[in-house]
């Protein structure tokens, strides 16, 4: 009981932060939003686990990746083609010159389906490939990078340009990977239809759960004594060195559990929204992680929740309403949450809170000095 | 590569090297500008790429002025907007540095973001003065044609000009560093912060001017950078991964390293996408300097600085 209280949810003030967090998404939203805005809640909380591997690889690791679109984008790419394959049986795609194989392919003069879409084929090895081929990168990745020490900013710059390589890749092979408008018109999982409210409100319950669980398994290796290497590490990485440590198998892991966290995220935004686009890997939704990251605040598994969903709802609102100030806002939201907050949210709340306890304790005992005066009045005026 | 004759092969070569030349000469200007700042200072900027925009669309405020107000300056426009471009932008890195950037300098990751930040609120500027859509200057007469040596070769006068005037900045850029008093402030503050304020090295001024110098630099980039292509609000965004690319391959602080890398980048770039399509030579290059990088991450010339 201890283990799960400590470990799994990081002491009294994680366990509260956690259990009003679990009851804000699985009841008080439900039950307050139309299934419209519910889907929306859905999909911006898929941002969250990109946001939620960060606080680990960044909040605790010190390593910045502007690269996280990257495995958002394999996790979602691997689901998308699971599901396009399906959408694209010979019945569906009769009128195409060769059917039975994705409208794009038909499109772009592909007369067969490439080996690696025809893997895709079975739902089991996407949902493998979705949890092992982002790692399986991010290992490559880590472990070039960092067994030859490379870190900070080189290893921030390098994560981006193979976000670049990335979304060029899959712009420029429109064939294969459906080109810049990416992989749309997915309707169905194992004859399911997923565009139906039903499966809405269900792949949103999944997703709350499923993000609950990586910040209760992130809480664990946080808490754990690999946390605290991590936290060292990215302190005074010479010195963990020093001390016996291979510092960059740490860092490899990590990496490749951020890595990890984010597919899910990928996966669970494509079953929600019903595509996947090039638009969701690149430079900018990278750093857009990386911001509602540092909002929400970058030490608070808890915090960057609340971070992405705020950002995103204003996102939409402000585009919606003056799509020209909000791009001087985010920017300027950027510039202030580094000089000014660099704990974002949670940092606020935290400062914040601990004064409201504060006060609360003061409160307390002026009530209880004021209590025990009168008692000790009453029993001064009536001595039996 | 089968079709070509030799004669062909050799003009396709010839002509694509002059063409990655424009490439290569915009690459290096912002390239000198950002690894100025880098090598010094540790610090990535982001918004360099805007403040190239900034340069560029000076250039075409003052070509548009030019035409309206005094036609008969035409010729003579594009020389003083480089100049302008230089200091409108170095003012404006300048106030960047004051305002934004010395607070972080412990903390460089955060002065990334901080610079993305201070990106957005410049493209969304360009956006709201400029129009979203792109636009371009009308280029001096004697910009415009070309120069044929030989039938199959055709070599634009823009290129020309801006490869000469990139030659310019270079040697301009290697005075400062290696032939000036101040030059001697910037690699004492790059080699030992603390010493060199010991020594009285005013090293906070040196950061200013060094950001400033690279932020112009990065607006006569702009201006070279009309010449071959029209401007938009995310025009800077596109090269800014380039040319961080060229930094991080030349080898932070090298000059030497800088050029040649800028070289090698914008020529792969530009001599393959004849051959494939535009895409592939992009994710061919990148993903070459990627691997280069992963087997040697210090860069082609590495600083032999103790840090």
């Amino acid at each position: 009981m201890t283990f799960v209280y400590e470990k799994l949810m990081g002491g009294r003030s994680g366990l509260t932060g956690f259990i009003i967090l679990a009851v804000f998404l699985v009841v008080v939203l439900p039950l307050t939003l139309d299934s419209f805005r519910l889907n929306l809640v859905g999909k911006y909380l898929t941002y969250a686990f990109a946001a939620v591997s960060l606080v680990l690889l960044w909040g605790y690791g010190g390593i910045l990746s502007l690269g996280q679109g990257i495995f958002f984008g394999l996790g979602g790419y691997g689901m998308a083609m699971f599901l396009k394959l399906e959408a694209s049986s010979p019945e569906n795609t009769a009128i195409q010159s060769t059917p039975g194989i994705p409208d794009f392919m038909d499109w772009n003069q592909i007369t067969s389906l490439p080996w690696f879409w025809e893997l895709f084929n079975s739902l089991t090895f996407t949902i493998i490939a979705i949890l092992v081929l982002p790692a399986a990168f991010a290992y490559i990745i880590g472990a070039a990078m960092f067994k030859r020490r490379v870190g900070g900013v080189y290893f921030a710059i390098i994560t981006q340009v193979i976000a670049v390589i990335l979304t060029v890749l899959i712009v420029g092979q429109q064939g294969f990977t459906g080109g810049i408008n990416g992989i749309t018109d997915l309707r169905t999982m194992n004859g399911w239809d997923i565009t139906s409210d039903s499966a809405k409100y269900i792949f949103y319950f999944v997703n709350c759960a499923l993000l609950l669980m990586v910040i209760t398994a992130s809480r664990f290796i946080l808490t754990s004594k690999f946390g605290s290497l991590l936290l060292a590490i990215r302190d005074k990485e010479d010195r963990v060195r020093f001390s016996g440590y291979d510092v960059s198998n740490f860092k490899i892991f990590i990496f490749c559990f951020a890595a990890l966290v984010s597919a899910i995220g990928g996966a669970m935004f494509t079953l929600q929204v019903g595509f996947m686009s090039p638009s969701f890997v690149g430079i900018v939704p990278s750093i857009e992680m990386v911001i509602f990251a540092a909002v929400g605040g970058r030490m608070s598994l808890i915090g960057v929740v609340y971070g992405t969903l705020l950002i995103n709802f204003g996102k939409t609102i402000f585009s919606e309403s003056f799509p020209e100030l909000w791009l001087f806002l985010m920017g300027g939201l950027f510039i202030a949450v580094v000089m000014f907050f660099p704990n974002g949210l949670a940092g606020i709340w935290h400062d914040y809170s601990h004064h409201l306890t504060k006060r609360l304790i003061r409160c307390k005992d002026w009530i209880g000095n004021h209590l025990s005066n009168i008692t000790n009045r009453r029993a001064g005026e009536n001595p039996q | 590569m089968d079709g070509y004759t030799y004669t062909e092969l050799g003009s396709i070569f010839a002509m694509q090297g002059f063409a990655g030349i424009s490439l290569f000469s915009v690459l290096l200007l912002m390239a000198l500008g950002l690894a100025i700042i880098f090598g010094q200072m540790g610090v990535i900027n982001m918004a360099h790429g805007e403040f190239m925009a900034v340069g560029a669309y000076t250039t075409y405020m003052l070509s548009t002025l030019t035409e309206t107000y005094a036609p008969d300056l035409m010729p003579y426009y594009f020389v003083f907007s480089i100049v302008v471009a230089f200091f409108i932008a170095a003012i404006l890195g300048y106030l960047a540095e004051f305002a934004l950037i010395r607070h972080l300098y412990k903390r460089p990751l955060d002065t990334l973001l901080a610079t993305w930040g201070l990106s957005l609120i410049m493209q969304q500027s360009f956006r709201s003065i400029f129009g979203a859509r792109e636009v371009s200057p009308t280029l001096p007469e004697w910009l415009l044609g070309s120069y044929q040596p030989i039938e199959t070769i055709d070599i634009p006068l823009n290129g020309m000009f801006v490869l000469a005037l990139t030659t310019v900045v270079t040697l301009g850029v290697y005075y400062l560093l290696f032939r000036s008093r101040w030059g001697l402030r910037v690699r004492a503050t790059t080699q030992n912060r603390i010493m060199s304020d010991a020594v009285g090295i005013n090293t906070q001024k040196v950061d200013r001017y060094t950001f400033a110098l690279g932020c112009g630099i990065a607006g006569i980039a702009g201006a070279a950078f009309t010449t071959i292509a029209s401007t938009g609000p995310t025009t800077g965004t596109l090269y800014i991964v380039d040319t961080f690319m060229v930094v991080v391959f030349g080898g932070a602080a090298s000059l030497l390293g800088t050029i040649l890398s800028a070289f090698t980048i914008a020529q792969a770039q530009s001599i393959l996408e004849f051959f494939i399509s535009g895409s592939m030579a992009k994710v061919y290059t990148l993903l070459a300097l990627v691997l280069i990088l992963m087997f040697k991450p210090e860069g082609l010339f590495a600083s032999k600085i103790r840090r």
